[in-house]
Formats: C-alpha cells, sequence, structure tokens
C-alpha cells in the first residue's frame, strides 16, 4: 500500500529518538551524526530495526542535517545513499508484520533566513532541493520536514520538496513554552501556510514532552483538515552522575499520547530521549483504537508570519493605502525607490487597526516585478500582518507569492477564462485565499442573478484546480451610485446570495461606491453597514476614514461581536467630531507658529512639528521654513551633541521631528517642482553583516540635513555599492561594519570604489572601527558618530566637488 | 567523558534602566527619554525569552592550549581566567528573535526607538548571563570564573564554530551563526565558565583584556 492510501485510515507510529541513541553508542560531541551512516552503518541500522520491530511503520533516515551547508555535495550523496539503504535493510530485516515506511529526514537547516539572518530564501529552497533530489533517487516513500522552528524555512522546505518530488510530504514544527515557533508563528498560522501548500499531515515535534504539547496539539487539531502528528521529547534531559536521563518514562508518555490519539491525532512517534521501549509501549497501548477521521475544517484563513486572520465571525479590515492610485506623494515614493514611506504607510494603518495590508505598487514607469517582491519582503519586517498582494501583473504576483512568508491574501482573479488559467495554478502552488471577482468576458453583470451565476463558474474552475471553496473570496463590485442609482442594490444583493446560497466569504471595495459624489466617507460609511448586514466578511477600506471607522466600531456592538462595547469605548474618541480650533490657537501668528516648531523640532515632538508645520505652510513658503526653522533648530541640537549636552536618544528623537516636518513640506510639494538636494550620498552596511541601526541614524540625518541618501541596506556585495555610486556619480559613499569578521568587506568595498569611482569620498562607521582602522583600509574619512559624517558630507560638498 | 546538552528557561530578571540608558549613550535622562525608555520596555516585555544551553566539559590547560576533551582551544587569555578550574560550563543564551524585529522596524521608522530597544537588549542578554552564572554557581555549589566569549581578548572570534559544533545552539534554543560569524538573534552570548579554580585568577575587569582604547563604554 502507498503511504497515503495508508494514511486515510489508520494510525501511523512514526519511530523515536536516534541522537540520544548515537550519543549512548560513542558520538562525540560536535561529530556530525548523519557519517555515522558510512562509519557506523550497523549501528544505524540495527537502531531502524528495533524501531520497525517496536511497531514503527515509518523510519525516518538519519540524515536529519545532511545538507549542502554542512557537506560537499559529493559526501553528501554518499551519506543520504547509505541513510536509505540502512533504513531498507532494517525495514528487510524487520519481523513486524505492519506498513513499513521509508522517510527521507529533513531538518533544518541551522541558518536564520533574511533578513533576520543571512540565508536568502531561494538558496535555502536549493540547499533544501539537493537533499530532497538524492532522497528521491535513492527511494525513499515519503518526505518529512520536522523541528523547523521558523515558518520561512519551513516553507522553503516544502516548497523545495513540492518542486523536486511527487512523493508525499509531512511537515512538523517545533513549537516552544509559549505554544509559538521560535519566529512566532502560532499553531493556526502554521495550518495555514502548510495546509495552503498542500502538505499531507501536519503537527508538532521535539522541544517539550507530551504533556507540554498538549495546547499545541489541540490547537493543530481545531484548524487542520489533515491528519496531525505529534512526536514529543520524553520529557526534559537532566544530568544524573554523568549520565542523560530524560524525566518522562516510556509508561508516561505512551499514557499521554494515548490520549491524543483519542482527541484525534493521527500520526505518532517521540523525539528527542524517547527509545524503542517508548514506541512499543506506545503502539501496545493503542494499535486497537479506531483512527478519529479527519474532516475539512472549512476555515477561511490567511496568516503572516506570526498570526492567523480567520474570516467569518467579525468583519475584516483590510487596509488600501499602500497604493498609488490617486496618490501623488505615494507616486512619488514609487518613482523614488522610498521604501520607507512605504512602510510607515503599512505601520500606521497596523495601528489604525487594520487586519490585512493590501499592497499594490504597480505605476508604469517602474519595474513592478522587483518592487512588488521588495516591498512585500520589506514590509514582512516591520510589520506582522497578514498582506493582500494586489496586482494585475502575474509575474510581480509569482514573485510576490513565492517570496511570502505565510499564507497570502491574493488580489484577484475573475471569471475570464485566461485569468483564471494564469491565477489558479499559483495559489495551488504557493497557498492563498484569493479574491474572485464577479466579472468575465462579457462585463460586469447588472444584475445580481448574473453575478452570482459567474461566482458559481469560479468555484468550478477552481475545484478542477484543487481550489477549495474555503479559499475564495468573491467581490461583488460595488460600483458607484452617481452613474446609476441601482448599483448598490445589485451588489448588496449578490453578496446576500453568494454568502446564504453558496456559503462563501465576500469582500468589496468599499469606497467605488461614492465615486464622483462630494462628501464620499459620508456614503462609503453607510454602504459599508449596509454591506455588513448583508453579509459582508471583509472590505478593502481607508482606515483614516472617520465615518468607516465609526461604522466599523458601532456595526460590532450593535451586533453582539463586542464584549461591554470595549472596543467601541476604546475607539469613540477617534471618531468624535472635533471642533475647530479655538480662536485663540487661530489669532496665533505665523512669527508664534514658527518658534514653536523650532522648539518641538529641538525637544523632539513629532506630532507637534507635523502640525505646526501645516500650519505654517499656510503663510509661509516651503524653502523658508526649511532654511529659518527646522534647519537652525537641527544646528541647536547638533551642536549640543558635539558638546555633550545633548545624548545621542536625544539627538534622533529631534531628527525624527525634523522628519516629520519635513514629510509634511515633501506632501505638499509632491508633484510639484522637487527641492534642489545637496548631493547623493550612498550609504550601506557591508557585505556580511546584517545590523544596521548605525546605517540608519545616520541616514536619518543625513536626509534632515537636505542630502539625497540612496541606502543599499544591510549585507550589501561590494560590487552592488560600485555600481551605484558609478550610475549616480555619486560624490560621497558611507560605509558600516558592526565586527571584525566584516571589516575586510569594507576594505574590498573601497578598493573597488578607488578603483572604479575614484571621484568617490569614502565614509566608514561601526562598533569595531577606530581611526587607525580606517587608515588602514584606506578610507577618506572615519566618522565617530552620525554628527560627524554629516559634517564632513557638508565640508566635501562645500568644498565645490559637486 | 560524553556529557549532554542541556536547557534552562528564566524568568525576566529586573531591569535595569541605568544601564540600559549607560548602553543608549545616555548619562542623564530628561523627561521624554524616561517616557520613550519606559514605553520602549512596555513594548518589549512580552517579545522577550529568556533560554540557555549549556553543556559541562573537563578541561585541562597545558600553557596557552584549553583542551576540552571534544576540542581544544588556543588563548592565553582564556587559560589564565581558567587556570586551576578542573571543569568549565559552556553555555550559548538569547532573548530571541522579537527584539531584532523591533530594532529593524523601527531603524526604518524611528531610530531612536531603535536605538533604546538595541540598548534594552544589551542589557537584557547580560541580565540573562548573570543570572545563569548565579543559578549554575548554585546548582554546581561552586564559585564560578567570569564568562568569557569568542572575541575577548586572543580568543579568536573563529572559536564560535566551536561553541555551536557542540553546543547545537540551532536546535536547543534557535540561535544561528551567520558567514560571517555574527549570532542571530544578536541579542545572545556564548561563553565559557570556569567552575573553581584560583580566586587571584579571576579577571575584575574584562576591558583589561580589549586592545579598543577608543571604545565608548570602557570601563577604564
Amino acid at each position: 500500500m502507498n503511504f497515503r492510501e495508508y494514511l486515510k485510515n489508520n494510525i501511523v507510529y512514526l519511530d523515536g529518538g536516534m541522537g540520544t541513541l548515537l550519543q549512548a553508542q560513542g558520538l562525540r560531541p560536535g561529530e556530525h551524526p548523519e557519517r555515522w551512516n558510512l562509519s557506523h552503518s550497523d549501528v544505524i541500522t540495527s537502531i531502524h530495526k528495533s524501531y520497525f520491530d517496536a511497531g514503527s511503520n515509518i523510519v525516518c533516515t538519519n540524515t536529519f542535517g545532511a545538507n549542502i551547508l554542512k557537506f560537499s555535495e559529493d559526501e553528501l550523496e554518499e551519506i543520504i545513499k547509505a541513510a536509505v539503504a540502512n533504513a531498507n535493510r532494517a525495514r528487510a530485516l524487520s519481523v513486524q508484520k505492519g506498513e513499513k515506511f521509508i522517510a527521507l529526514d529533513i531538518g533544518p537547516s541551522g541558518k536564520l533566513l533574511k533578513p533576520l539572518g543571512d540565508l536568502d530564501f531561494e538558496d535555502a529552497v536549493n540547499v533544501f532541493a539537493k537533499t530532497v533530489k538524492l532522497g528521491v533517487k535513492y527511494g525513499v516513500d515519503l518526505i518529512i520536514i520536522e523541528t523547523m522552528n521558523d515558518s520561512y524555512e519551513t516553507k522553503a522546505a516544502l516548497l523545495a520538496a513540492k518542486e523536486n518530488s511527487n512523493l508525499p510530504v509531512i511537515v512538523s514544527n517545533a513549537y516552544g513554552e509559549e505554544g509559538k515557533l521560535m519566529t512566532g508563528a502560532t499553531p493556526a498560522a502554521m495550518v495555514a501556510l502548510l495546509e495552503g501548500m498542500g502538505v499531507d499531515a501536519l503537527g508538532a515535534n521535539c522541544s517539550l514532552g507530551p504533556k507540554q504539547l498538549r495546547p499545541v496539539a489541540e490547537e493543530l487539531l481545531t484548524y487542520a483538515s489533515v491528519p496531525v502528528i505529534l512526536k514529543p521529547n520524553a520529557g526534559l534531559p537532566k544530568s544524573v552522575d554523568g549520565k542523560t536521563i530524560f524525566d518522562v518514562t516510556a509508561d508516561e508518555f505512551s499514557d499521554e499520547v494515548d490520549e491524543l490519539i483519542k482527541q484525534g491525532v493521527r500520526v505518532v512517534g517521540g523525539c528527542c530521549g524517547t527509545t524503542p521501549e517508548y514506541i512499543k509501549a506506545l503502539y501496545q497501548k493503542t494499535c486497537d483504537f479506531a483512527p478519529v477521521p479527519t474532516h475539512n475544517k472549512n476555515i477561511t484563513t490567511v496568516s503572516s508570519y506570526t498570526h492567523a486572520v480567520e474570516f467569518g465571525e467579525k468583519p475584516i479590515l483590510i487596509g488600501e493605502r499602500i497604493n498609488p492610485t490617486g496618490k501623488k506623494r505615494f507616486k512619488q515614493a514609487l518613482l523614488d525607490n522610498d521604501m520607507d514611506y512605504i512602510l510607515s504607510e503599512g505601520v500606521n494603518q497596523q495601528e489604525k487597526g487594520v487586519d490585512i495590508l493590501d499592497v499594490n505598487v504597480g505605476l508604469p514607469d517602474i519595474d513592478e516585478v522587483e518592487m512588488l517582491k521588495n516591498a512585500v519582503c520589506e514590509l514582512q519586517s516591520v510589520t506582522d500582518l497578514p498582506l493582500q498582494i494586489d496586482t494585475a501583473d502575474v509575474t510581480a504576483m509569482e514573485a510576490a507569492l513565492r517570496r511570502y512568508n505565510g499564507k497570502a491574501m491574493i488580489n484577484s482573479v475573475n471569471g475570464k477564462r485566461e485569468s483564471m488559467e494564469t491565477v489558479f495554478p499559483m495559489v495551488k502552488k504557493y497557498g492563498g485565499v484569493v479574491v474572485a471577482l464577479t466579472l468575465d468576458e462579457d462585463g460586469i453583470p447588472e444584475t445580481a442573478e448574473g453575478r452570482v451565476k459567474i461566482a458559481e463558474k469560479i468555484l468550478d474552475t477552481a475545484a478542477k484546480y484543487g481550489i477549495e471553496r474555503k479559499d475564495i473570496i468573491f467581490d461583488t463590485l460595488a460600483m458607484t451610485i452617481s452613474s446609476d442609482n441601482k448599483a448598490a442594490l445589485a451588489t448588496l444583493s449578490s453578496l446576500k446570495t453568494i454568502k446564504n446560497k453558496l456559503g462563501c466569504h465576500t469582500s468589496l471595495g468599499v469606497s467605488n461606491i461614492s465615486f464622483g459624489l462630494p462628501n464620499r466617507d459620508a456614503v462609503n460609511g453607510t454602504f459599508f453597514a449596509l454591506a455588513l448586514e448583508n453579509g459582508l466578511s471583509a472590505a478593502i477600506m481607508n482606515p483614516y476614514s472617520a465615518d468607516m471607522m465609526k461604522t466599523y466600531y458601532t456595526y460590532k456592538a450593535l451586533k453582539g461581536m463586542d464584549e461591554n462595547c470595549a472596543e467601541y469605548i476604546c475607539a469613540a474618541d477617534l471618531f468624535t467630531v472635533t471642533a475647530p480650533a479655538t480662536t485663540a490657537e487661530t489669532k496665533k501668528s505665523a512669527e508664534e507658529f514658527s518658534s514653536e516648531l523650532q522648539r518641538a523640532v529641538i525637544k523632539g515632538f513629532k506630532e507637534k512639528a507635523a502640525e505646526l508645520t501645516k500650519s505654517i505652510l499656510l503663510s509661509v513658503d516651503p524653502l523658508e521654513i526649511v532654511n529659518n526653522e527646522i534647519i537652525p533648530a537641527l544646528n541647536t541640537v547638533g551642536k549640543g551633541f558635539e558638546e555633550k549636552t545633548v545624548y545621542l536618544p536625544q539627538l534622533l528623537m529631534s531628527a525624527e521631528a525634523a522628519k516629520s516636518a519635513f514629510e509634511v513640506i515633501k506632501s505638499f510639494m509632491a508633484g510639484g517642482e522637487k527641492s534642489a538636494d545637496k548631493g547623493t550620498f550612498v550609504i550601506a552596511t557591508v557585505y556580511g553583516d546584517i545590523h544596521d541601526i548605525g546605517k540608519n541614524i545616520v541616514k536619518l540625518l543625513l536626509e534632515n540635513y537636505g542630502f539625497n541618501v540612496v541606502d543599499l541596506g544591510k549585507d550589501v556585495p561590494p560590487e552592488q555599492i560600485v555600481q551605484k555610486v558609478v550610475e549616480l556619480h555619486a560624490p560621497l559613499a558611507g560605509l558600516s561594519a558592526l565586527m571584525t569578521t566584516t571589516v575586510p568587506a569594507m576594505e574590498e568595498t573601497i578598493k573597488q570604489l578607488k578603483a572604479k569611482a575614484p571621484w568617490c569620498k569614502t565614509v566608514v562607521g561601526g562598533a569595531v572601527l577606530t581611526q587607525e582602522y580606517a587608515d588602514k583600509i584606506g578610507a577618506d574619512k572615519y566618522a565617530k558618530d552620525a554628527m560627524e559624517a554629516v559634517r564632513y558630507a557638508e565640508n566635501i560638498i562645500g568644498g565645490g566637488k559637486v | 567523558m560524553n556529557s549532554v546538552i542541556l536547557n534552562k528557561t528564566f524568568t525576566e530578571p529586573p531591569f535595569c534602566e541605568k544601564e540600559i540608558l549607560r548602553y543608549a549613550g545616555c548619562k542623564e535622562a530628561d523627561g521624554e527619554i524616561t517616557a520613550l525608555l519606559k514605553s520602549c520596555i512596555n513594548e518589549i516585555k512580552t517579545e522577550l525569552t529568556y533560554r540557555v544551553c549549556y553543556r559541562l566539559f573537563d578541561v585541562k590547560i597545558r600553557d596557552d592550549i584549553c583542551d576540552f576533551g571534544a576540542f581544544t582551544l588556543r588563548s592565553k587569555d582564556l587559560s589564565f581566567d581558567l587556570s586551576g578550574c578542573k571543569s568549565a560550563i559552556l553555555f550559548a543564551a538569547t532573548v530571541g528573535v522579537g527584539i531584532d524585529r523591533l530594532i529593524a522596524k523601527y531603524g526604518r521608522i524611528s531610530p531612536s526607538k531603535a536605538l533604546m530597544f538595541q540598548a534594552i537588549g544589551a542589557e537584557r542578554i547580560e541580565a540573562l548571563c548573570d543570572a545563569f552564572c548565579a543559578d549554575i554557581s548554585k546548582e554546581y555549589n561552586i564559585g564560578t570564573k567570569p564568562r568569557f566569549s569568542p572575541g575577548y581578548g586572543d580568543l579568536p572570534l573563529a572559536a564560535q564554530k566551536d561553541m555551536f559544533a557542540v553546543l547545537s545552539p540551532e536546535k536547543q534554543i534557535g540561535l544561528t551563526l551567520t558567514d560571517s560569524l555574527l549570532m542571530s538573534p544578536s541579542k545572545s552570548v556564548t561563553a565559557i565558565v570556569g567552575l573553581g579554580g584560583k580566586k587571584e585568577n579571576t579577571i575584575t575587569n574584562k576591558c583589561a583584556f580589549c586592545d579598543n582604547k577608543d571604545c565608548t563604554f570602557r570601563g577604564v
């Protein structure tokens, strides 16, 4: 019988621990256990055989750390070949009568993926792909990806398994005491990610004993539609008289797991500290249990690297602000590759309370594929909200989905044949909840019946691709009532039918309803309430709109979704209409505001600095505000810092206040004339270095002083820095390094800059650098702090070199 | 001796605000700075984990070679630190990835907060190491030498590779090493702690081992 068949109607027994047994046989600290497949094949075979004899249906090959980061390609092949042969030999020798399968065991790479670590996602996929291909070559029955403590690495491994084999894949993660992965994902989030990509079973192993893993197992059982795996440790290791003792006995272990099998766990085994004795005890206690059948949970969820967002109980808000349509400032940010602006739009919307962020960065003049991929990755480094990938460019969609850490929302597919043919295969491969627009080759039907018919066609076609109804959310298309006064009715009526007859969730771009009307927010807010009452599950909306938020909070309070009206009470102040500014305030002269602005910048009051700038802009020229107010304030603080009367945190708070004032000015001038900058300063943290706080501080200050800062980020190869400097003919390059191990990369960068961009001056800084070091590696300037970098830049540019 | 890798999880050690401000480059704090510090502590509190994995090794010192059985390290300064010790604990500690996420986030949108989180992280990991060493001293009922990390004195940073090979902190506590020998999560420490040993060889000032005479944090 093949594994998938067997899994359908049986409790499946995995094996137990390997490492602790090998240690008892003499594996030394630091020695790679995978090499024992070759050097001690009898020991490995005999352990595998003991597990088969004890009742295991699956033995995992001794290949936990077998990857090309640890072994050469040749050795890796030898190891995997021997590992599979050992398991096969054990299978042939075992007298146990049950089904016996061999799983290629894949553990973590030992590296953390970018942006937290230094392993690129695609490189991780390649590392796992090598191991998978060898497992397939030597004939395993299935693949087990286990002990993964990071959702992103889990995704890389699963993608490698899916792209390089047709074997069944089961995935088990290592959850900590808090019930989450080390990088933050909850069991529900992992179910969303893994089921989206089509695993055969999923679960938890290692870290903890069976008792401590119970809450994790229960959460997995609540959400998972596929069989759940549980492979706990024999409790915690203790050292008693130099011997390792695990604190849960075989008897206690099997009792605990026994209970969880009754609750529905279907694939069981042991991890660290468990032995064939544990598996035998477990097998004997539970082998005559009837397996609890799995069933489709029919829960619609999307996820990020930390949590899942579930559709159904409460309305879901999808923030629409990351989108250039009709926004001059946003367009400018895209053209300037000003990622920080885009990121702050994400963070601000999260603070307003949205559940998901829509990400649309399409603009005719930019490379949308690169931009969308980068925006998704960068947003995932500043916000833990799930993202909705919003693009009409299928190449961009695939690039973003592939890199996305979690199960994304996808915007959108529609009833056109071509749309479904391109989008559905991606949904199937990477997972996702896709927004389906009820339109097709013939346009948008005017009637609700017409739209529902298209919805049915979309569901049928999706099913052919193996995509379930729960992963489709219908957008019945809000059209403006200014051109057709029955438009809202058709939208609402189709919402209701799709919700009640088709049992599917819905989403709407709410604000389209009011296009062409004055005071659109008023219409939007009321339409949102009507849509919710007709069964709307999610809205793509503007969270800065008081009318929309008012509807959201009051609707929840009125419908019994907000216990004690707590959320409403908390939010009520936000949409209380504020009276116009008092007469005393309005009577203030521009001069009074100005001195207040200077003070706000000096004291580091961000919001106040922005508000004051807005007021002054009504009567004063933007450049005058910069030159007469903001720059003098910055100078006061900068001087104080150099004289050691102002400390670094104060310098930064003041710089941020200045930045918020500049942001107001930028928005005011967006689309119009660009203010002249002093010159271009290319800045980067050097190759191999993944910390960039120092570089970010320098960047903030330089920008405030009017430099055009091109930030290449962290871990940047020398070639990339040189290329940018040459391309922009930049007069200045700033390099940062934290560790002695990355100073050589800095030296190499300077060497290449001197050769290919001799006009460019280099400024270096960072924790390990000293004047001596800087001289040694040929830097033009060592800046001991950010202010010194600013002063140097002003000198160079003041010297007429630009 | 074939010892086993053990794990400990600690509860939150008390925060030392003065120490955090020192790491942030702030000799005295006004109202705004104090408010910033407090809000940062509140934001990070629930994101921190305090995890350590460790392993006991016998140690033999011959001149400047420290022999741990499974591997050796060459360092005069470490030999001095461990002289007289028959055994040592090697450990890896981390306060987790949450603080790196906040540093990265605020590095993009509010560097003053990023700086504060950076300082909090530095104070937290030191506090965790102190708590761990105190715990070990109590558990083994023996005095401990000051902890000694790769990169201190003449012990090269490359010793990180040996530390990682014998502690497997990737699997134990989710701590990884980059190709350039940086640890990720960044607020982490690996170190060697001698058990027992000669009192007179105790390093009282760890800055004395360091060549960076310009360091802002230099104690002497």
